[in-house]
């Protein structure tokens, strides 16, 4: 079942606001993860595997690195559920 | 033999089942009430358990700390967190040299919760939907780990473990640290959060339990003759150990001096200890030596006691054996009768409660005792406080663990 692009983000955003304690209105779609969320390698994976569960889609691990910002995971999730 | 460098408390803080600080726990202890209660939960229908009870902690962590926190620690760190956080500004939150720092955190079980809920997740969900935080929360270093990223200590990270005596060792390993020269500052302790079904299920089955459960709060009663096995609780307790001239040079308030430290191994049995109690006697001898002081100077002792029909006799012979005639005026504490037993966090957790004993001249009571043991022959302070004599005090705190570790820490007033 796919999701919108409004409900990708809200979904991401209440991931990295757990894992994070950021604010959910902080991750918008032209945010990276690492320049301004200050998000490491590990929390990006923790966020990767949830993201998956929640969406039902699989990320490739070799894909991650190519996900730098909140938009190319909604983008990616959007073409995984297509 | 006296040590070269002395080595004085400055700061405490813990997380136990009496209270969320120091002060609400002593205040607590002092007025002889018990953290031990039924489990909110419906484990005991569900597994079917014997025990449905435990100490568990007066302020839950994620009252205190953040949620990302909560997330990314274990609760043994959690708890370590939060105990060290308070120590932490009760010393007066030094600016101390990084390459002078050290944290010291020991832990009896170590991240049970999280290695738990990692697998039940990869049997549920499969291997994909394992976390990658998993390994870093579950080792036992853990919490030594994560506070010295916190306070930013470069002098070394280690956690002791020896079961039940890891807080106590702890304690002994980072103020042997501080005279060896290699830190002026320790944050040492012990952390526990075991409360989970899968230990409470192990230790019944080794019968090492209370199964009083229509009286939890009367459950732990070390030295009563009716007790009937030790009551699992959870929490931390870390202290700020600091070299004196450190202290003094920065005019911080001192607590208390770690005065000896003494260790022994049974080699004698994974879980019994050993029937004579002769490796308990000779740890608290080599403290007593250590700090240059005999059984005539000790005032109080906090026992390690934890309510096992079988151990807490063992260590009151023990103390017999070592104090002899000296004996009479040295009063006994069991203070897992208030708040269970903490394992990896009690050697800790039990050291503030001796080094406030001495700093109020007050022992803690031993609550529940109704029908205390005719053949103790020692003089345990029984449901009301006891107060010390005036001058200078020493106090002795025995840990012991599973698998024949013996600490015993000699505390002398500041």
């Amino acid at each position: 079942m796919a999701n919108t692009e409004q409900e990708i983000l809200a979904g991401l955003a209440e991931i990295v606001s757990e894992e994070t304690g950021l604010p959910t209105d902080s991750v918008l779609p032209e945010k990276s993860f690492t320049d301004d969320l200050d998000i490491d390698s590990l929390s990006m994976m923790t966020i990767v595997t949830l993201a998956e569960e929640k969406f039902g889609v699989r990320i490739p691990d070799d894909e991650v690195k190519n996900l730098s910002s909140v938009g190319d995971v909604i983008k990616f999730i959007q073409g995984a559920q297509a | 033999m006296t040590n070269a460098i002395d080595v004085v408390v400055t700061g405490l803080g813990a997380t136990t089942p009496l209270g969320g600080d120091v002060e609400s726990t002593w205040t607590a202890a002092l007025a002889g009430k018990s953290g031990v209660r039924t489990l909110d939960n419906d484990w005991a229908q569900k597994y079917e358990m014997s025990v449905s009870f435990a100490g568990t902690l007066a302020v839950p962590a994620a009252e205190v700390l953040t949620r990302p926190e909560t997330r990314k620690m274990d609760p043994s760190a959690q708890y370590a967190m939060i105990a060290a956080r308070e120590a932490w500004a009760d010393a007066g939150s030094p600016v101390v040299d990084g390459d002078r720092l050290a944290t010291v955190v020991g832990s009896g079980i170590g991240g049970v919760w999280t290695i738990l809920s990692a697998w039940d997740t990869i049997q549920e969900k499969g291997a994909r939907r394992a976390l990658p935080m998993t390994v870093p929360m579950l080792m036992p270093n853990s919490p030594a780990a994560n506070l010295s990223i916190e306070f930013g200590a470069r002098a070394g990270a280690h956690a002791p473990v020896s079961a039940c005596a890891s807080g106590a060792e702890a304690i002994a390993y980072g103020t042997q640290m501080i005279r060896d020269g290699k830190a002026d500052v320790v944050i040492a302790g012990g952390t526990e959060a075991a409360v989970h079904p899968m230990p409470i299920s192990s230790f019944a089955a080794m019968k090492a339990l209370s199964t009083r459960n229509d009286d939890p709060a009367g459950a732990s009663r070390p030295y009563d003759i009716t007790r009937d096995g030790f009551v699992l609780g959870e929490g931390a307790g870390i202290v700020v150990l600091e070299s004196a001239a450190h202290a003094a040079a920065r005019g911080a308030r001192v607590l208390a001096r770690i005065g000896g430290l003494g260790t022994s191994s049974d080699a004698f049995h994974i879980a019994a200890p050993e029937p004579t109690g002769a490796g308990q006697t000779v740890a608290m001898q080599r403290a007593l030596a250590d700090a240059d002081l005999t059984p005539r100077d000790i005032v109080h002792l906090n026992a390690h006691a934890t309510s096992t029909p079988v151990g807490d006799m063992i260590e009151a012979r023990a103390i017999r054996s070592l104090f002899g005639d000296d004996v009479d005026h040295m009063v006994l504490s069991a203070t897992k009768s208030m708040m269970g037993h903490l394992l990896g966090a009690a050697g800790a957790v039990e050291t503030i409660l001796t080094i406030l004993a001495l700093r109020d001249r007050l022992a803690p009571p031993t609550i529940n005792i109704t029908q205390p043991e005719p053949d103790l022959g020692l003089d345990l302070v029984c449901n009301t406080p006891r107060e010390l004599p005036a001058g200078p005090l020493a106090a002795i705190n025995n840990s012991f663990g599973f698998g024949g570790h013996n600490v015993a820490l000699v505390v002398t007033s500041a």
